[in-house]
């Protein structure tokens, strides 16, 4: 399986290897075992539609990586394979040395939409996934869950009743109370203000900093990406493969005006649009179209 | 307007609607009265009110009621559950929709009526027939309601499911269910409302006791204050029997207020 190995020393010598993201390269290739390892993952659909090609990402435990890219690239289709929601054609998906199969206890998700149950008041949907938990216990993590979303006062209102700022609040709180050691997070913000969107950024951080889950988050916004993650991954379509990928080392928390920012910003825009050149045209490209600083 | 409470406002709408009805009844009875009118086919309000109260003290509105009541209830009930029943399946098994769904809506295009002659020649014109008819047509719009809803359930809710690994029994009970109930409480109400119009078919090919009964007896001994009175009193019935209905399933669909709303 020579695809499985991303070919570091099969790599053509006249290529250059991107400087900018050693760091990153050499900082997971020393870590022991990540948390998230994607291998070769593929996924074809029946009617021919290649949506994901030949995907290697691996994430370390508590690190946050946005996955950016246009539309049409894969992302979500790669959130759901990594969710367990659907099945690869190639490839596979471990969490934790652990194979996913399907739906994992280990893995949580927040998609786009709410999606929280109707029928729930707020408190009932934050702790729909801990029906195994003891009355007390369950009450007392969603409480707390409720708590650092800002929404202690809300658990006993309908989700109807709510914005979408805090309905999308709930589904993160439902996410985080089941202590996931992996967080899948599909454009969670893209229906919401700048403004709502600014202060979820700070509670997801703020849940994120206690139990330090690894978080892949999916986003169109160049922004919000460089506000979360300690790696941007951007994302090629037809079909979806992982292009390049931008450490961002700017100290948190992070506002705009904080130190290399902006840099990281400007590196995220440009590889965005390095990313939309045909592959014949990229030198920092392998042949099969694969990234090369890997 | 705004200022007045809701209690107010909802005296007022209960004026308007009864203004219409009160109108008529009075216009009638003074037609009547005047001589203007022969009021024979039609008998004034006051002479069906002495109907009504009669029937009453003697207690025989309260045996025809009653024998109405038991039918509409039992043919609710065994319509009802069957319907529920073979909705589930039909919505789960893409077998059993295949072979048993074609066929369900083609009986289902059968106006329920023209299945009288049948029922008397099968079981004669006891109550068996009449449950039965009534039961048929209040499983139809059960049926229908319950297969459509549990099919149209939002994949996406049922993704939320599969994320926190819920069984395929927790997943129906946990979301299906509470998804599926409103439109399963309006196939419900439908039913009833079907069950009471069968209920009158039912009684009209034979029976010693029901407000059919009355009706029938009142056409053969021509009393027309009989006839409106029973009509009037399947009125009453009727929609105290779907009023109990709407009370009894409200607190499951408190989250809902499209469904309030429809109800």
């Amino acid at each position: 399986m020579t695809a499985a190995q991303p070919g570091r020393d099969a790599e053509p010598a006249e290529v250059p290897r991107l400087e900018p993201n050693a760091p990153v390269v050499r900082r997971i290739a020393q870590q022991e075992t990540p948390v998230l390892i994607v291998n070769d993952l593929s996924k074809t659909y029946a009617d021919g539609t290649e949506a994901l090609a030949g995907i290697d990402l691996k994430v370390r435990q508590g690190e946050i990586v946005a996955l950016i890219g246009g539309s049409g690239c894969g992302k979500t289709t790669l959130l759901r394979l990594i969710a367990g929601l659907d099945q690869a054609s190639r490839g596979a998906v471990q969490v934790d040395g652990e194979t996913i199969r399907g739906p994992h206890p280990a893995v949580g998700v927040v998609f786009q939409e709410p999606r929280l149950l109707p029928w729930l008041d707020v408190a009932g949907n934050v702790g729909f996934g801990l029906a195994d938990l003891r009355r007390a216990e369950r009450r007392a993590r969603v409480a707390a869950a409720l708590e650092r979303v800002g929404l202690a006062e809300q658990s006993h209102r309908w989700p109807r009743d709510l914005s979408g700022g805090q309905q999308q609040r709930v589904a993160i709180a439902r996410a985080f109370v089941a202590g996931p050691r992996v967080l899948l997070l599909d454009e969670p913000f893209s229906a919401l203000d700048a403004f709502t969107r600014k202060g979820l950024h700070e509670q997801l951080l703020d849940l994120w900093a206690e139990a330090k889950p690894t978080i892949l988050i999916v986003t169109h916004d160049v922004g919000e990406a460089v506000t979360l993650a300690d790696r941007v991954v951007v994302m090629r379509p037809r079909p979806g493969r992982l292009d390049e990928t931008v450490a961002v080392e700017v100290a948190r928390p992070r506002a705009p005006a904080a130190a290399g920012y902006e840099e990281a910003v400007r590196r995220v825009l440009a590889a965005l649009d390095r990313s939309l050149r045909p592959v014949e045209t990229r030198r920092d490209l392998t042949p099969e179209g694969r990234a090369n600083w890997w | 307007m705004s200022h007045r409470g809701p209690l107010l406002r909802q005296g007022y709408r209960v004026g308007l609607a009864l203004l219409l009805p009160l109108v008529l009844a009075i216009g009638w009875e003074l037609a009547v009265d005047s001589g203007a009118a022969p009021g024979r086919l039609l008998p004034p309000p006051s002479r069906i009110g002495a109907t009504l109260w009669d029937l009453a003290r003697s207690g025989d509105l309260r045996l025809h009621v009653e024998a109405t009541l038991v039918r509409v209830g039992l043919g609710f009930l065994f319509g009802a559950v069957a319907g529920i029943v073979a909705g589930a399946l039909v919505a789960t098994v893409p077998l059993l929709r295949w072979l048993v769904d074609p066929s369900l809506q083609a009986l289902r295009a059968v106006p329920s009526l023209a299945w009288v002659p049948l029922f008397i020649l099968w079981f004669g014109i006891l109550e068996t027939p009449k449950v039965l008819l009534i039961a048929v047509g209040v499983f139809f719009p059960v049926y229908v309601a319950v297969s459509g809803a549990i099919a149209s359930v939002d994949r996406k809710l049922i993704e939320v499911g599969r994320i926190f690994r819920l069984s395929r029994l927790a997943l129906a009970r946990r979301i299906l269910l509470p998804a599926v109930l409103p439109a399963t409480l309006v196939g419900l109400r439908t039913g009833l409302g079907l069950g009471f119009l069968f209920v009158v078919a039912a009684e009209l090919m034979g029976a010693s006791e029901g407000l059919g009964y009355l009706l029938v007896d009142g056409q053969q001994f021509s009393k027309p204050d009989q006839i409106v009175a029973a009509i009037i009193a399947f009125a009453l019935v009727g929609k105290l029997a779907d009023m109990v209905l709407v009370s009894l399933t409200l607190p499951l669909t408190r989250w809902q207020d499209t469904v309030r709303d429809r109800l």
